[in-house]
């Protein structure tokens, strides 16, 4: 029984370490161990993205954005807004211990993110229970804003973009016939490409129109084999939502095997390295996306590409300006709730109406997913061209 | 004895007050607010981890075998648990794609019994992988575990019907607490304390010591390893369902091989063959994945910004690593167990030898 | 399904393999002398085609020096890896030098997304072989690349072979690989001759990684684990430590996986348990692998 004692005390201390930290000067504010009377100066938002991982890359971009709208607008109410990011690693372990890290220890009134929609379900459950507003820039999934009060987000959601693809394949390229090439391991694929699925059945009123749904997974760059395949079926066009660099590597491969159909894939392909990958083979490859610079024109839009052109030396993407809009959004509903408590942030964020944002105009709507319009860009002369903009139907 | 227990017993009805007032229990008994929800996740996640150390280091440290499947046990108790608890309305929600099998879409347990049945499942499953895998030895068992598990997320990955694939399962009821992980942690060593002090356990450590001895004194080699890799995965499975239950929301890339590793580093700093070392490792372990997050983040002195390095937790985890094999290749404890003799004993020599030093005679 | 289709298929499988081939060999040869798998081997690759990718990308050297710079650099790394995380180890259980492979393994991929960043980036091409090179025989589309790989396969085993059994050194590998402590007795160092396998191996390692980059010409720090696992599969298959097995392997194991998905779609998603099905089924019916040597296990 010794034994047992001396772990129990062990596990007693395993459970002071963290609270000693937990008790140091910041953190007394949100457990009702009594509140601090004096107002705080200064105003405190949380980040948790994808910095390293698989989903790297969207979460850096995003990163940029907001980093870039702190810097143009670093005042609410006549406080400094800082923000703290902190790393989700591409974890949904690593998400929930962020947000909760934010929230305690940080003080954070708000929360951005995040890139990837199931770290960014597993991060709301969080939010929700400690009832701090988060929102999305970009995860697409129905799931993320579903049951939860607590999470809003600044973009469109998939069965939009799925229906968006669909109609541009059906209307503008006629075509009858698709085959869906999508990773099975990433549920944005997945996702997404069901709701094309359904959509493009839909459209052409034929059961049959999908020729095939082939698979690959994450990691896989030999696609040869699913290609031969849909060569073999010759589609009109061909579905292949996913990871840019995969995606590029299989269009470079399937324009290798001779297989001319369009290729149509969703916003996670707006990235200069799917251009950079895929060279001249992604010339033609079509995607829809949130926000293009071409496409707006306004004060808002044009202020944002110059100070993001003068500050990282190139073209601003969706993600980034998607993390710009979500920091401006927080601060558009902290300046007419006049207050920054979660709570008063929370009820001016579910009644968001028109606000302006870089990627279009937004209106919250019952689900808290914005109601806004998608763009359609195609990979033209080594560059995304602007194609037209699609309005929610 | 009986003082002992009675000693036991005290300590036992403290531990439960303090984790009772970080639970948040004594609020409305006794107003006292519970601890920070920052600090109680810290906590649920050095129990869940402390679970799957102990259970791994059961297989690795003390039978000698070397296990690399654990994220797959994980996998399988995680959505066992998730989706024998979920209700069906939060079924219909998530599997919106591809429905649920019926017998599983009616199916809703009490979280007790789902977690046992989480543990069971992986347990089952650790025997077919066993039956055939324990045959082989050292580096092959662990690179044919890492198989195993492999092809079991991958499983899951594909049978949508059930486990709704890529898209995992969200609204998991979030039914886990403190009392639930450090019960669990408790049970857990409490068991494998028991079983390895009785004669299974002798024969686990002569396995692990020398297997042709062992052999040729009577020990069936094939029984015993496949028990211990039952019970190991069996509590992998019960932290892959607790882990489930805190988290309320799974899928399937959470259960890559570097999950394992997580594991396995804890296993090895704490000591390969100790059950008090996991403990402690698990404890460290998990503290400084998320202490230091302080080197990932900006800081802010006044007007200066200090930008933070994503990414520099898991390079100092995994080399951290490195530097403990090659250097302390036994770990925090090697192959000793923490104990009050063995405290008492250090701490005497500690206090001899500051008289020693203080030049009084004792 | 037509004929064409299907050489179309088997000219993929045969690109892929004796890429998978080529990986292989460096895999094989260094558990062939010291008994060690290598977790971190699919590591260097990464690191060798991040090499050319800022030898040519920023520093804006020509296509030679940059290949040669990575292959030695690579093989500078593998050595110092060796040095620091093998040899202090070499009288341990194999599990424990294994737990340090997959130490160093995870610190390279971690350490490589600190520094390089997430993002995936796109390896330079040659001329010869970017987009739109590709040749048409009878129907078959085949990317030039595919003509190379397997001739950089076959002028590397043939070089390998004779370092191995035609040199001194390669004599003394064999010697090491045998018995540590009787080569030692016979006065070779082992402590250099399990340096030269290691920067041997981490130099095809190196020709690997930039084979792979030129075919995928996507790079991130995490692209060696897949064809680390894969090429360790191949590996073992063909029968680990002997270096013809692992060319045989990794082909078996590139069309196996090609034929999978171009015969049985349905279960595509399951193309990566395939090479772990194999590859347990390999160590369990035939651990010495199809041509390996048969090797008495030490009591």
């Amino acid at each position: 029984m010794r034994k047992t004692k001396f772990v129990a005390i062990v596990l007693l201390l395993a459970l002071f370490i963290p609270f000693l930290q937990g008790c140091g000067p910041k953190a007394t504010g949100e457990n009702g161990q009594g509140k601090e009377p004096e107002k705080p100066t200064e105003i405190h938002i949380g980040v948790y993205e994808p910095m390293t991982g698989a989903s790297a890359s969207g979460g850096q971009m995003t990163w940029e954005g907001i980093q870039l709208a702190n810097e143009m607008h670093p005042e609410v109410l006549g406080q400094t807004v800082r923000l703290h990011l902190e790393d989700n690693k591409t974890d949904k372990t690593e998400a929930a211990n962020a947000v909760t890290r934010l929230i305690d220890q940080k003080n954070v009134v708000a929360i951005i993110g995040s890139y990837g929609s199931s770290l960014s379900i597993a991060g709301g459950e969080v939010a929700k229970n400690k009832e701090i507003p988060v929102v999305g820039c970009s995860p697409t999934n129905p799931l993320v804003t579903q049951d939860n009060p607590y999470y809003f987000r600044v973009c469109f959601i998939d069965p939009f973009q799925g229906k968006v693809m669909a109609k541009y394949a059906s209307e503008n390229l006629n075509a009858k016939t698709a085959v869906i090439i999508r990773n099975v391991q990433d549920d944005y694929a997945v996702g997404l490409a069901n709701y094309f699925k359904e959509a493009f059945i839909q459209l052409t009123g034929d059961d049959k129109c999908v020729l095939a749904e082939l698979e690959y997974n994450t990691g896989d760059q030999d696609f040869t084999a699913q290609l031969t395949q849909t060569a073999s079926l010759a589609p009109d066009v061909v579905f292949a939502p996913g990871n840019y660099g995969d995606s590029a590597l299989m269009i470079r491969q399937a324009r290798s095997l001779k297989i001319t159909a369009p290729f149509l894939g969703g916003d996670t392909w707006e990235a200069p390295e799917f251009i950079e990958i895929g060279g001249v083979d992604v010339e033609g490859a079509t995607l829809s996306t949130h926000y293009s610079v071409q496409a707006t024109g306004t004060d808002a839009s044009k202020a944002f590409v110059d100070a993001y052109k003068a500050k990282y030396n190139k073209e601003p993407n969706a993600f980034a300006a998607l993390g710009y809009d979500a920091y401006l959004m927080i601060l558009d509903a902290i300046k007419r709730a006049n207050s920054a408590e979660p709570a008063a942030i929370r009820d001016a964020l579910a009644g968001t109406k028109d606000f302006k944002g870089v990627t279009g105009t937004i209106t919250m709507d019952e689900n808290r997913d914005a109601n806004k319009s998608a763009v359609i860009l195609q990979v033209k002369d080594g560059a995304f061209q602007y194609l037209t903009t699609v309005e929610p139907f | 004895m009986s003082r002992h227990l009675k000693r036991d017993l005290v300590i036992l009805v403290c531990v439960a007050l303090v984790v009772a007032w970080a639970n948040g229990d004594l609020k409305d008994l006794l107003g006292i607010p519970g601890w920070q929800s920052y600090a109680v996740r810290i906590i649920n996640m050095c129990a869940i981890n402390a679970v799957l150390a102990l259970s791994l280091n059961l297989v690795n440290g003390f039978t000698g075998q070397f296990s690399l499947g654990h994220a797959g046990f994980m996998a399988l108790g995680a959505y066992t648990t998730a989706l024998l608890t979920m209700d069906m309305a939060a079924k219909d929600r998530v599997f919106f794609m591809t429905p649920l099998v019926e017998p599983l879409r009616n199916l809703t347990l009490p979280f007790l019994p789902a977690l046992v049945l989480a543990g069971i499942v992986a347990g089952l499953f650790s025997l077919l992988v066993g039956v055939p895998a324990l045959r082989l030895r050292g580096d092959y068992l662990g690179i044919a575990t890492l198989g195993f598990a492999e092809i079991i997320r991958l499983i899951i990955q594909n049978v949508r019907k059930v486990t709704n694939g890529a898209l995992g399962l969200k609204g998991i009821p979030p039914v886990v607490n403190l009392w639930w992980t450090l019960g669990s942690a408790f049970v857990c060593y409490l068991m494998l304390r028991n079983f390895l002090a009785s004669s299974y356990g002798r024969a686990f450590k002569s396995i692990r010591e020398n297997e042709t001895a062992a052999q040729a004194m009577g020990i069936d080699l094939f029984k015993h390893k496949l028990l211990s890799f039952f019970i190991s995965s069996f509590w992998a499975g019960v932290g892959g369902g607790l882990l489930a239950s805190l988290l309320t929301t799974i899928d399937p890339v959470q259960f890559k091989f570097p999950l394992t590793f997580q594991v396995l580093l804890t296993v090895v700093l704490g000591g390969m063959g100790s059950l008090s070392g996991s403990i402690i490792a698990a404890g460290i372990v998990t503290y400084l994945m998320e202490f230091l997050r302080v080197v990932e983040e900006t800081h802010y002195w006044g007007s200066i910004t200090i930008p933070g390095i994503p990414g520099l937790r898991m390079v100092i985890f995994s080399l951290a690593l490195v530097v403990v094999v090659v250097w302390y290749p036994k770990g925090l404890m090697g192959d000793r167990e923490l104990t009050v003799a063995g405290i008492k004993g250090v701490l005497g020599r500690v206090r001899q030898r500051l008289r020693i030093k203080g030049g009084r005679p004792a | 399904m037509q004929l064409s289709m299907f050489f179309q298929h088997l000219a993929n499988a045969i690109s892929l393999g004796s890429l998978y081939s080529l990986v292989a060999i460096g895999y094989t040869m260094v558990y062939g002398i010291l008994r060690l798998i290598n977790f971190a081997h699919g590591d260097l690759l990464m690191l060798a085609a991040y090499i050319v990718y800022y030898g040519r990308g920023m520093f804006h050297l020509p296509w030679v020096p940059s290949i040669l710079l990575a292959i030695l650099l690579t093989a500078a790394i593998g050595i110092i890896v060796e040095r620091s995380a093998y040899r202090p180890l070499r009288d341990s259980p194999r599990t424990t030098i294994l737990i340090s492979a997959i130490g160093v393994s995870f610190l390279v991929e971690n350490l490589g997304l600190v520094l390089f960043g997430g993002r995936p980036q796109p390896f330079p091409l040659p001329v010869f072989f970017d987009s739109g090179s590709a040749q048409e025989i009878g129907g078959v589309r085949i990317e030039n690349v595919t003509f190379a790989i397997p001739v950089v396969t076959l002028v590397l085993l043939y070089v390998l072979l004779h370092i191995v059994h035609r040199t001194k050194t390669g004599m003394a590998m064999r010697a090491v690989a045998k018995d540590f402590d009787t080569a030692r007795l016979m006065g070779i160092d082992v402590n250099r001759i399990v340096a030269t396998t290691f920067a041997i191996g981490s130099a095809l390692a190196a020709v690997g990684g930039i084979m792979w980059g030129m075919k995928f010409p996507q790079i991130n720090p995490l692209m060696g684990m897949m064809p680390g696992m894969k090429c360790f599969i191949a590996a073992v298959f063909g029968g680990i430590g002997n270096i013809q097995g692992a060319v045989i392997g990794g082909f078996i194991l590139g069309v196996a996986e090609i034929m999978i998905v171009a015969f049985l779609p349905s279960i595509s998603g399951y193309r990566d348990a395939f090479a772990f099905v194999i590859l347990i089924g390999t160590l369990l019916l035939r651990p010495t692998g199809l041509i390996g040597e048969k090797v008495a296990e030490k009591v």
